[in-house]
């Protein structure tokens, strides 16, 4: 584990860190498996894959507390999961099934729980931006103290509405969290080549939001900084934004060929940078676990994840009459 | 058990592909997210990773074999303990992935499969009713005390009824509050209301919009005013992506109760850009509710509808309409449901349908035809979707002649749309084709004389009458 700068120490209990390390494998063997089942078919369309990117929603879940919304693109996954959404009901819907929360309608970038609070789930880059402001906007109308967590791309950062929508929050101190999720590359497009700032959150400075980068491939400095963020939007000192550097592992969708990037860059990621072994050495190195203890951890998860995947095959289709419901609230 | 590996399907329209190259060889261990093989799929080549752990028990497929079937068996992993020897096993069936039984390209053998593609066969047909049955009962008791109110005057009223009413419903928009509204049509909220629920916004549609859309979701009722629809289509992602189709795409868990209003339709000499007619893009949409009143009346009684609706409501209005007088019922609290025209004049000669100004030219027209013993009906159907069927096909049955009008472009418009359901369910009653009388099919000019042109008129209206009924 090189190029970290993480203490080896950190003021983290062991409880915290097996929570960690439970929620990001939990995301990153549901997406191996939901590759797997995309190859046989089982999925189709658009899907795209989180792996590598687990700490960001991980990290930042742990600031979160009830009430709280999230909303986010097309790579959503791992967002639902890491709030607490049942694998079964997003696998479902990754198989267009009737237990799908979606009931099968909304598929892999349409998913959403009113009771997590988790607002979607967006297809069209960057409509989630200010989507999530006026959620904020909702909470502060309210006056109860919840805050937004609005989740982004790199790529979504050069959409003109997510700077109508800085310059709205800031001017109306809305209680969002903006999180740019940069993984370098908006589908094939490097971050060098399509944005002319190297960091992206100092574009917030123009509107007077304040913001920071974090390692996104550490999850206890994403959920430090995340913390700080939360603060100060619950003050009611109105958006904070973090850049959350991270990188995907497998390419922008399934059909992907990923050939903007080599092979070596990927690997390099993966045996230096990857979150969840961080957490792994953390867990052995500090005896707060052994080995045996993880690998029962990694058959939970895998159990879990494996009846996912039977619930969404046996799931029944969506009844032909779900064609005509749902099209409107009745009054 | 041996686990078989699969050829995947690695975009969404590959049915076979290229086993390219083998990166693993038999005995070789792989780990979850190594790469295993390239393969070439209908659109590139692909890398393919493992996602279980194991030993390379057998490559089942060489490399360089073309037209490889997604779903056969590429290799065999094998787990901790297991040797080649089993092998067998897997391919009998029973593997740990459970592969093979799932695998859509199994055919008939595969039971879930052959119910699943049952299934998605019938298209269930969109209930349609054959004999119309137009609800005639009046929008207000008989009697009623009336007064005389602009459209300004009604919609203002409706806003300030429904903010009294319910704390969640709040306006935004450019210039809704200090500046008391472009059209003052929010006159007043301001100061009854303060800046917390009328609020005034950058010039950014797209953004608000969005806003809008997100606070619905989180529970309030905005009222989102655009200076004026042309400036929305910066925003229609938002109207159409967002608030239209996310109860859809949340199986039923996303309403999106909002109101989008402004004026619609030409004003007078500003050209092409301010002057355009959107009742037939947005009614083409599932999901929003779209509405163009004409009268006072209507536009009180419809707003306040919307406001109440728990969908997204586009409210169509017109600027040379706003100063126009009505008379409007005096009641506490008066609505006008959605999908139920209203028949402005009765008569048994010909249907003349239109909506919103349109119903200025029909009812000059219908005066002067009279004047000629032509008995027009002329119908205001108030709201475009839902759409009252039933009221216009009822009349149809009965005069046999239909003139539509509205301002609109000619190609895909409403009045389009009217003939051809006209067409399906009321052939046989027809004596002559509809016609549509609508603007022309030319970007708005600026010259007064042009612009007169670009737009459907009374005379038009007239003509196609005299044109349906053989005068």
């Amino acid at each position: 584990m090189a190029a970290r700068k993480t203490t080896k120490k950190p003021n983290v209990s062991a409880d915290e860190l097996k929570k960690y390390y439970r929620d990001m494998l939990l995301v990153r063997r549901f997406e191996e498996k939901a590759g797997q089942l995309y190859g046989m078919g089982l999925i189709g369309g658009f899907c795209h894959l989180y792996i590598g990117q687990e700490a960001v929603v991980v990290g930042l879940e742990a600031t979160a507390e009830d009430g709280d919304k999230r909303i986010t693109t097309y790579r959503d996954h791992g967002h639902m999961l890491a709030c607490g959404m049942d694998p079964d009901g997003v696998m479902a819907e990754l198989t267009g099934r009737e237990g799908g929360y979606s009931k099968g309608k909304g598929g892999s970038m349409h998913m959403f729980s009113r009771e997590k609070d988790f607002y979607g789930g967006h297809g069209i880059v960057g409509a989630n931006v200010p989507l999530g402001a006026g959620l904020a906007l909702a909470d502060q109308y309210k006056g109860n103290g919840r805050v937004t967590f609005t989740y982004f791309g790199d790529g979504a950062a050069n959409q003109g509405q997510v700077y109508e929508t800085f310059n709205m929050a800031a001017l109306w101190k809305l209680p969002v969290v903006f999180v740019i999720e940069n993984n370098q590359y908006a589908m094939g497009t490097s971050q060098k080549r399509s944005t002319s700032t190297p960091d992206i959150y100092t574009r917030g400075e123009a509107f007077g939001i304040p913001g920071e980068a974090v390692d996104g491939m550490d999850v206890l400095a994403v959920k430090e900084a995340g913390a700080k963020a939360v603060a100060h939007c619950r003050k009611g000192d109105g958006p904070y934004i973090l850049e959350v550097k991270t990188y995907r592992y497998r390419g922008h969708s399934m059909s992907d060929p990923a050939k903007y990037r080599t092979r070596e860059e990927v690997q390099k990621m993966r045996d230096e940078k990857d979150c969840i072994e961080h957490v792994r050495e953390l867990l052995l190195e500090g005896k707060h676990a052994t080995e045996e203890d993880l690998k029962a951890i990694d058959k939970e998860i895998k159990d879990v994840v494996n009846k996912s995947a039977d619930f969404a095959k046996e799931s029944a289709e969506p009844d032909v009459s779900e064609l005509w419901t749902d099209i409107y609230v009745e009054a | 058990m041996p686990t078989e590996i699969l050829m995947p399907a690695l975009s969404p329209t590959m049915e076979e592909g290229t086993l390219a190259k083998w990166l693993v060889k038999e005995g070789d261990t792989v780990s979850s997210g190594d790469i295993m093989a390239e393969i070439e799929t209908d659109k590139a080549t692909m890398e393919f990773e493992a996602v279980d752990e194991g030993t390379i028990g057998k490559i089942l497929i060489e490399e360089g074999t073309e037209g490889v079937k997604v779903n056969t068996p590429i290799a065999v992993l094998l787990e901790e303990g297991e040797s080649a020897d089993d092998i067998g096993e897997a391919s009998s069936g029973g593997s740990a992935s459970s592969a093979k039984e799932d695998a859509r390209e199994d055919g008939g053998e595969d039971e879930d499969d052959g119910e699943s593609r049952a299934a998605s066969e019938p298209v269930a047909a969109s209930p349609a009713a054959p004999v119309p049955q137009p609800d005639a009962s009046p929008d207000w008791p008989e009697g009623t005390e009336m007064t005389k109110m602009t459209v300004r005057e009604a919609l203002n009223a409706a806003m300030a009824e429904e903010m009294r009413n319910d704390d969640t419903v709040f306006i935004m928009g450019e210039e809704v509050a200090e500046y008391q509204g472009a059209y003052k049509i929010t006159q007043g909220l301001l100061d009854e209301f303060g800046n917390k629920r009328v609020i005034d916004t950058p010039i950014t549609e797209h953004g608000f919009a969005g806003i809008g859309v997100g606070a619905a979701w989180g529970g309030l009722k905005p009222i989102v005013e655009f200076m004026t629809w042309n400036f929305a289509m910066q925003a229609i992602d938002q109207i159409i992506n967002s608030a239209a189709k996310t109860n859809y795409m949340s199986g039923g868990q996303l309403g999106c109760s909002i109101v989008f209003r402004g004026p619609n339709g030409a004003a007078a000499r500003v050209a092409a850009q301010h002057s355009q007619d959107y009742a037939a893009w947005y009614s083409h949409v599932p999901g929003l509710k779209v509405v163009q009143p004409y009268s006072a009346a209507d536009a009180k009684g419809l707003l306040k509808s919307a406001i109440r609706d728990p969908n997204p409501v586009i409210f169509l209005e017109n600027e040379i309409l706003y100063g126009r007088s009505f008379e409007v019922p005096v009641l506490d609290d008066f609505t006008i449901p959605f999908g139920k025209a209203r028949i402005a004049r009765p008569g048994d000669d010909v249907t003349i349908v239109t909506f919103g100004i349109g119903m200025t030219y029909a009812l000059e027209a219908a005066d002067k035809l009279a004047e000629e013993g032509v008995n027009a009906e002329v119908i205001d159907l108030r709201t475009l979707r839902p759409l009252d069927y039933d009221t216009v096909l009822a009349s149809v049955m009965k005069t046999n002649r239909c003139v539509t009008v509205e301002e609109g472009f000619p190609v895909a418009s409403m009045g389009n749309h009217l003939s051809a359901v006209i067409m399906e369910r009321a052939f046989d009653y027809l004596d002559a084709p509809v016609i549509n009388c609508t603007g022309k099919d030319v970007p708005m000019p600026y010259a007064a004389n042009l612009e007169k042109l670009a737009l459907t008129s009374t005379k038009e209206v007239i003509e196609a009458v005299n044109k349906v009924t053989y005068r």
